[in-house]
């Protein structure tokens, strides 16, 4: 490896059920790399564009990730997918519960124990294939910072993920064309960057933290011990299906069913609709965390509008079931650090739902906060926390920084492993909180005279059936040589690494063998499955790395600058005086005339210029684009004037080439 | 059967030829991670295979060696590095683990000597676990008939509050033997550690048996409170 490939940055990435963001350590601060539209967060939406028959990238698909990508889950939410991380490392039989809340399209033929796949278009998706392509979004939104090449990342993972969930994630890496050197637990993370800010005010001995992590999707409670830079998790608990997804969920079935018992339209079956009426209670929900009352006003199909005051206190009983699940894990991440609530000395909130209110009451009365004079630490954006915990996760791994040299995170593996015993119970080999890498070793023999192969299961979870928990892998112990029963001893060690994924290997004693084994996971992709789902070659090659950015940057201007040549066609247009419209076939022209230039710092500017002048715009398409899917109509039916492939202008993911 | 952690066979730095004994999870002289030991986890302290050890002290070496060995630590050495990093650091791991924990240590210090120490695993040694110490046959008997008759009257949905105040007795009463084979067991401990200072193997292998034994009782002893918790949980409800 040359020696400027072992000083290429390492970045952190918060890989979120409702955004995403990269980071890196820029001397001894973390910071977050914003995208092309100067935006930190991408959201985690992904959708297949409309190729026109004619273009050049021909069968290939290709995606828009990001802000874009917003605008197709409404026009074409057949061919979008948002929150897709719920999905990752789960098997059907596993989603029945999200398929009712969330508009997934699966294949139709998948079998129980295989991969799922999602139809987006005519196409199918591994979810570790669509998780890839944002990934390959904040790679390109790095690479532009940094005008070099990213090969290398932390990755986030609620800390209550499981082995199945690691791998997928892990996986959606390698096909992103990212080197995943660690995934860090996300709570980890944000304590990470909290302990960072607070190392520099001089070393704090021995105190205990808890980190409550409420994000878009999942749930996650870490109790750690801050020892002179040394961040041991105690204790962690969750839920991997726990988040703001479940409030957007049930504000928009309660607004569903009024519709129907009010004015008798039933919008169930209209997806686009549906999303632009999520659109519409998730900005009441913010509106709720600051204001005691929020406004639903909603045109509806045939003219009735639908009008709704929420106040805040018919809100928090709405919503009170959710929050209330994060209690139980809470006392049971406490039970087993074996502390009361009143020794927590500080409490992080991370992830975008702990600004609601109600979330904040219930965290100070299980923590006994304010009783005790304390208050939550919300000093670090709870959105951008974790992110920046991750960069300072890959800084420590990178060893680059005087910073993060003494800093050591100690982290645990949040479920218990088993194995399959008699009778389907489980034998537990490893405990949950168990500090990672953490190992057990087992010894098993054969039951008939010369037997040869030994079935073995591994299992994750905390309940006493193997059938209650979650199957991880199941394997032959193949190749022992035949011998009486009960002769053989196969020594099989299970090592659980930094990651929290699990390794296996087996050696037959008696005869000195190393018995082949098989490990095939229950739920995941083979790694040949994973070469084939590698997104392009093209971002391994670093040698025309120079040229490729300058052949994305164009790509980048000649898609804004064809979203701009259409927008006098939209009606949204008109609404704009014409001092803005000067603006923006000003910095149109002059990106126009400066795009086939080598000067790719210049075609970039020019490109954030005309994509900041044309901000407003966009919006009010956004806004047009929401009550036309409200009249009940997409808005490929709603203006024909507009073209196939308007789009806002917002290019985020430039498109694909070979 | 060996008792001492000392004996080791020496062998040589990979990268430094420092002269290390075979357990050896780092080079004293050059720092450098070692091929993934076979230390047991009272070596992989350098500790004496004794009872008695101060937390606070187990903790602190916790932590110098963990800054030390950690995976990342190594996430820029070679894949052969990054592999011993993670076997000795999960050796570390599982070693501080089972030694912080006073039952823990001593079961895997009897496990060490060649004890067999019931298991813990379910489907696995349940038998043993159920055979009732020889001197509490009669009452625990006595008990599991009275366990049985209150789960008949749960099912019934009858409520008997003299059989309940009976098992609370039971209870308290075999929470007491719980808490004497633990100060037993803390007083064999020290009997074991002083025999193997003074190198008296008679005593040492009488305090080793003696615990086994204990620990057999004391599972026993657990699951027997569990069950009449579980009965008087459901009973309260």
């Amino acid at each position: 490896m040359p020696e400027q490939q072992t000083q290429e940055r390492i970045v952190g990435i918060d890989l979120g059920t409702t955004n995403s963001l990269v980071a890196y350590m820029e001397g001894s601060q973390p910071v977050v790399i914003p995208g092309v539209d100067g935006s930190n967060l991408v959201p985690s939406i992904v959708a297949l564009d409309i190729v026109d028959p004619a273009s050049e990238s021909g069968s290939r698909a290709t995606v828009t990730v990001g802000n874009s990508a917003r605008r197709a889950l409404i026009e074409n939410p057949e061919r979008a997918i948002y929150s897709v991380k719920r999905l990752m490392g789960r098997g059907l039989e596993d989603v029945s519960d999200e398929l009712k809340l969330f508009p997934f399209r699966l294949a139709e033929d998948i079998e129980p124990g295989e991969v799922l796949r999602i139809r987006l278009g005519d196409k199918t998706f591994t979810p570790s294939e669509i998780s890839a392509y944002i990934l390959r979004q904040l790679k390109r939104n790095a690479e532009r910072y940094f005008g070099a090449p990213v090969t290398r990342a932390v990755i986030t993972v609620p800390a209550y993920f499981n082995d199945a969930q690691r791998q997928a994630t892990r996986d959606a890496g390698r096909m992103a064309g990212l080197d995943v050197l660690r995934l860090v637990n996300e709570p980890t993370a944000a304590a990470l960057a909290y302990g960072l800010d607070r190392a520099k005010e001089g070393p704090q001995e021995g105190s205990t933290v808890a980190v409550y992590d409420l994000g878009g999707g999942t749930f996650d409670i870490s109790v750690l011990k801050l020892n002179d830079g040394i961040f041991e998790v105690i204790a962690t608990n969750g839920d991997t299906h726990l988040g703001g997804d479940d409030i957007d969920n049930l504000l928009l079935a309660v607004a569903l069913d009024e519709i129907r018992n009010e004015h008798g339209v039933d919008l169930r079956q209209q997806p686009d609709a549906i999303q632009a009426l999520r659109k519409a209670v998730i900005e009441a929900k913010i509106t709720l965390s600051s204001e005691p009352v929020a406004k639903l006003d909603i045109e509806l199909p045939g003219g009735d509008r639908y009008q709704r005051e929420i106040p805040r206190e018919v809100y928090e009983q709405v919503i009170k079931p959710v929050i209330d699940r994060t209690a139980g894990p809470c006392k049971q991440a406490l039970a087993d650090a074996g502390i009361k609530p009143d020794q927590i000395e500080e409490l992080v909130l991370v992830g975008g739902s702990t600004r609601i209110p109600a979330v904040r009451a219930l965290v100070d009365q299980l923590f006994e906060l304010s009783k005790r004079g304390k208050q939550p630490h919300t000093e670090l954006n709870p959105d951008e926390v974790v992110a920046l915990g991750a960069a300072v996760q890959a800084s420590i791994l990178a060893g680059s920084s005087t910073t993060t040299e003494e800093l050591l995170l100690l982290d645990v593996t949040p479920l218990s492993l088993g194995i399959e015993a008699l009778g389907g119970v489980v034998a537990r080999i490893i405990q949950r909180n168990s500090t990672i890498p953490a190992s057990a070793t087992e010894h098993f023999t054969t039951g008939v005279d010369g037997q040869t192969s030994v079935a073995i299961h591994v299992l994750q979870g905390e309940r006493e059936l193997a059938t209650d928990c979650r199957s991880l892998a199941r394997f032959d112990l193949k190749g022992i040589p035949p011998m009486p029963a009960g002769l053989p001893r196969i020594e099989v060690k299970f090592l659980i690494d930094a990651n929290g994924i699990l390794q296996v290997t087996a050696r037959e004693q008696r005869s000195g063998t190393e018995a082949q084994i098989e490990v095939k996971p229950t739920y995941g992709l083979t790694d040949e499955q994973v070469e084939t789902m590698i997104l392009d070659s093209f971002d391994h090659a670093e040698t025309d790395f120079e040229a490729r950015q300058l052949i994305e940057a164009r790509l980048e201007a000649d898609t804004i600058l064809a979203a701009v040549e259409k927008a006098p066609a939209s009606p949204a247009w008109q609404l704009l005086g014409e001092e803005e419209k000067a603006r923006i076939e000003a910095a149109c022209a002059h990106l126009a005339s400066v795009k086939s230039g080598d000067n790719l710092q210049i075609i970039r500017a020019a490109t954030t210029a005309l994509d900041q002048a044309t901000r407003n715009f966009a919006e009010k398409m956004m806004e047009a684009a929401v009550s036309g899917a409200m009249r009940g109509k997409t808005m490929q039916t709603a203006g024909d004037n507009l073209g196939p492939e308007i789009r806002a202008p917002h290019p985020f993911a430039p498109p694909e080439f070979d | 059967m060996p008792t001492t952690s000392t004996t080791s066979a020496p062998a040589a730095c990979w990268a430094c030829g420092a002269a290390l004994t075979s357990s050896a999870l780092l080079c004293p002289d050059c720092g450098k991670v070692q091929p993934a030991s076979a230390a047991d986890y009272f070596q992989v302290f350098g500790l004496e295979r004794r009872l008695g050890l101060e937390v606070a002290a187990l903790e602190r070496e916790f932590h110098r060696l963990s800054r030390r060995l950690h995976p990342d630590r190594f996430a820029r050495a070679t894949p052969e590095e990054q592999q011993w990093s993670l076997a000795n650091t999960a050796l570390l791991n599982d070693a501080y683990r089972a030694l912080r924990d006073p039952l823990q240590r001593t079961e895997y210090l009897l496990k060490l000597e060649g004890l067999q120490i019931g298991e813990e695993h379910a489907g696995k040694g349940k038998s043993a676990d159920r055979q009732p110490p020889a001197d509490l046959l009669e009452e625990v008997f006595e008990l599991n008939m009275q366990l049985e008759e209150m789960r008949m009257n749960q099912k019934m949905g009858e409520n008997d509050p003299a059989l309940q105040s009976d098992l609370s007795a039971a209870r308290s009463r075999f929470e007491a033997l719980l808490a004497e084979v633990d100060s037993d067991l803390a007083a064999k401990g020290a009997e074991w550690d002083e025999s193997v200072i003074q190198g008296d193997a008679a005593t040492r292998e009488k305090a080793a048996n003696a615990m086994a034994a204990l620990l057999d009782r004391r599972r026993y002893l657990r699951n027997l409170v569990r069950d009449v918790n579980e009965v008087l949980s459901t009973a309260t409800t």
